[in-house]
């Protein structure tokens, strides 16, 4: 039994696609793989042309689940955690910058622990982004907060998204978070994980919070979670 | 919190407290470092107060009672031997012992500490080794003090390897411990970055176990502290220590230097606890 079954996805450069999918259906596992951090049994992920067969840390940028600091590090030693790794000097300036856009400035010194759940998934972002990436790669990194830390870091990210243009591959379990960030929403449906159809969202940018409460947004929710629940047949009768 | 009634502090939870932790290890590690910060003036008083107590009780049972210093020294003839000149006679001792378990110690844990980060690295290996280490912790190592002494003479070396072979064993027990405790998501974070498997060690692997590796070397360090003691009251070297003292004087029945050099002792351990408390603060808070 495989975990994922010819799955073909293509992203293209800026774009921010979600995949979206219940638990089991091999999202985190494409990630993972993506990110070279798991090795496919077969299957090839390419980035650029040139393929995927390790970690990538000049290209790729990994944001984990929870938000993954070390707690014997303060908020600045994990932001220079991956400096020491790559053995260079840590970029002070764009560290600064980036706490200062997500309003982390004057935390250097707290140790993870004394940080909300929100603040510490920012302070994740802000690890990720001072490596300047040119792919993002977010493995649900907002599950674990509250309904209203979810939406300030939705909209948070898509600011950055903006700012930095990034290539930003997102996955979640929330279908309101994957419409609300994304150009297209790939959905998969599990055992085995596969493709059960992509939607392009067509909504203007910039997003906010109150247009996941129009009529169109609230339908297309509807649509994504019967394509879901019947395990991509819907999706293919709408066609 | 300053304004809240002191009848109601234990109702409101706070939360500069940290959350509570699941507990890791054989020993709980948290009771090491949990005083937060200094304690209060009643508390130390009330700390002073026992103590006094306690001295003064003992004091007067003992004075009243008649019992002869040989049958149990008097607390403050142990005290007033203790700042006599008796502490300068005692300085060589007090060296020889400290030179066998500083040495032994050096040894056996730097041993117990690779072995450990070693075997964590292959399951099956520690599944082998771990009833032989398990053995060792429980052997009581000063019993093979004799015999060394018979093989290797009258120098330090018997006394030096019995404190190895039964600190290393706790070092590596605990060290193991910690050194399992992998967190999979903070190793993928270094490789995604490109960590080198020595980085993930020393980056990753290394501080999630220095906690328990600190545990260890406290343990490791009474035990072998108890057993340069224990090593030296069966068979001391020529240097002879504070074990042998204790024997010398408890055979003429000199019980205030009995008890003053029990006093050098505790003074000793309660040191080791301090340091590796201070220790534990500084490179392992984040756990507590």
């Amino acid at each position: 039994m495989h975990a994922l079954e010819s799955v073909s996805i293509d992203v293209r450069d800026g774009e921010l696609v979600c995949i979206l999918g219940p638990s089991g259906c091999g999202k985190t596992t494409l990630l993972w793989a993506m990110s070279g951090l798991h090795r496919l049994t077969r299957g090839q992920i390419l980035l650029d042309g040139s393929r995927i067969n390790g970690p990538r840390p000049q290209e790729i940028g990994m944001i984990f689940q929870d938000a993954n600091l070390l707690p014997w590090r303060n908020l600045l030693q994990n932001l220079e955690f991956p400096f020491e790794i790559k053995r260079r000097k840590p970029d002070r300036e764009r560290i600064a910058n980036l706490l200062e856009a997500t309003g982390l400035a004057g935390f250097e010194d707290a140790s993870p622990r004394e940080l909300s759940g929100g603040m510490q998934q920012r302070a994740s972002i802000v690890r990720a982004l001072a490596q300047d990436p040119s792919v993002l790669l977010m493995d649900e990194p907002f599950g674990a907060l509250d309904a209203f830390t979810r939406d300030e870091m939705n909209l948070l990210l898509l600011r950055l998204w903006r700012e930095t243009d990034k290539t930003i591959v997102f996955v979640t379990h929330n279908i309101t978070e994957a419409i609300f960030l994304a150009d297209r929403v790939i959905v998969m449906t599990p055992r085995p994980g596969r493709v059960a159809h992509v939607y392009d969202i067509d909504l203007p940018r910039p997003r906010t919070i109150d247009m996941t409460f129009e009529p169109g947004f609230i339908s297309l929710i509807q649509e994504i979670k019967l394509t879901v629940e019947s395990g991509g047949r819907h999706a293919v009768e709408v066609e | 919190m300053s304004e809240v009634p002191q009848e109601l502090r234990d109702e409101i939870p706070s939360f500069e407290k940290p959350p509570a932790r699941e507990q890791q290890g054989p020993i709980d590690w948290s009771a090491l470092t949990s005083f937060q910060g200094a304690r209060s003036a009643l508390e130390i008083a009330v700390l002073l107060g026992l103590f006094a107590a306690i001295f003064f009780l003992l004091q007067g049972i003992l004075t009243w009672t008649n019992t002869p210093a040989y049958v149990f020294p008097k607390p403050i003839d142990t005290v007033r031997t203790f700042f006599d000149d008796f502490t300068s006679t005692e300085i060589h001792a007090l060296k020889v012992t400290c030179i066998e378990f500083l040495s032994g110690l050096a040894i056996g844990s730097t041993v117990g500490l690779v072995l450990a980060a070693l075997l964590t690295l292959k399951p099956f290996a520690e599944k082998i080794i771990a009833p032989y280490v398990l053995i060792m912790v429980t052997t009581p190592m000063l019993a093979f003090v004799p015999f060394l002494r018979l093989k290797m003479g009258f120098g330090l070396w018997p006394i030096i390897i019995a404190v190895a072979l039964a600190s290393g064993p706790m070092v590596m027990i605990n060290s193991a411990t910690g050194f399992r405790r992998t967190d999979l998501a903070k190793i993928a974070l270094a490789r995604s970055y490109g960590a080198s498997t020595f980085q993930i060690f020393a980056k990753i692997r290394f501080p999630l176990a220095l906690p328990m590796i600190i545990v260890g070397f406290m343990v490791g360090s009474i035990f072998g502290l108890l057993t340069a003691i224990g090593g030296e009251m069966v068979a001391a070297s020529e240097q002879g220590g504070l074990g042998k003292d204790l024997v010398y004087y408890s055979s003429l029945a000199r019980m205030p230097e009995f008890g003053a050099t029990i006093l050098i002792i505790a003074i000793l351990g309660v040191l080791i606890y301090v340091v590796f408390y201070f220790i534990g603060k500084r490179w392992a808070s984040w756990e507590a």
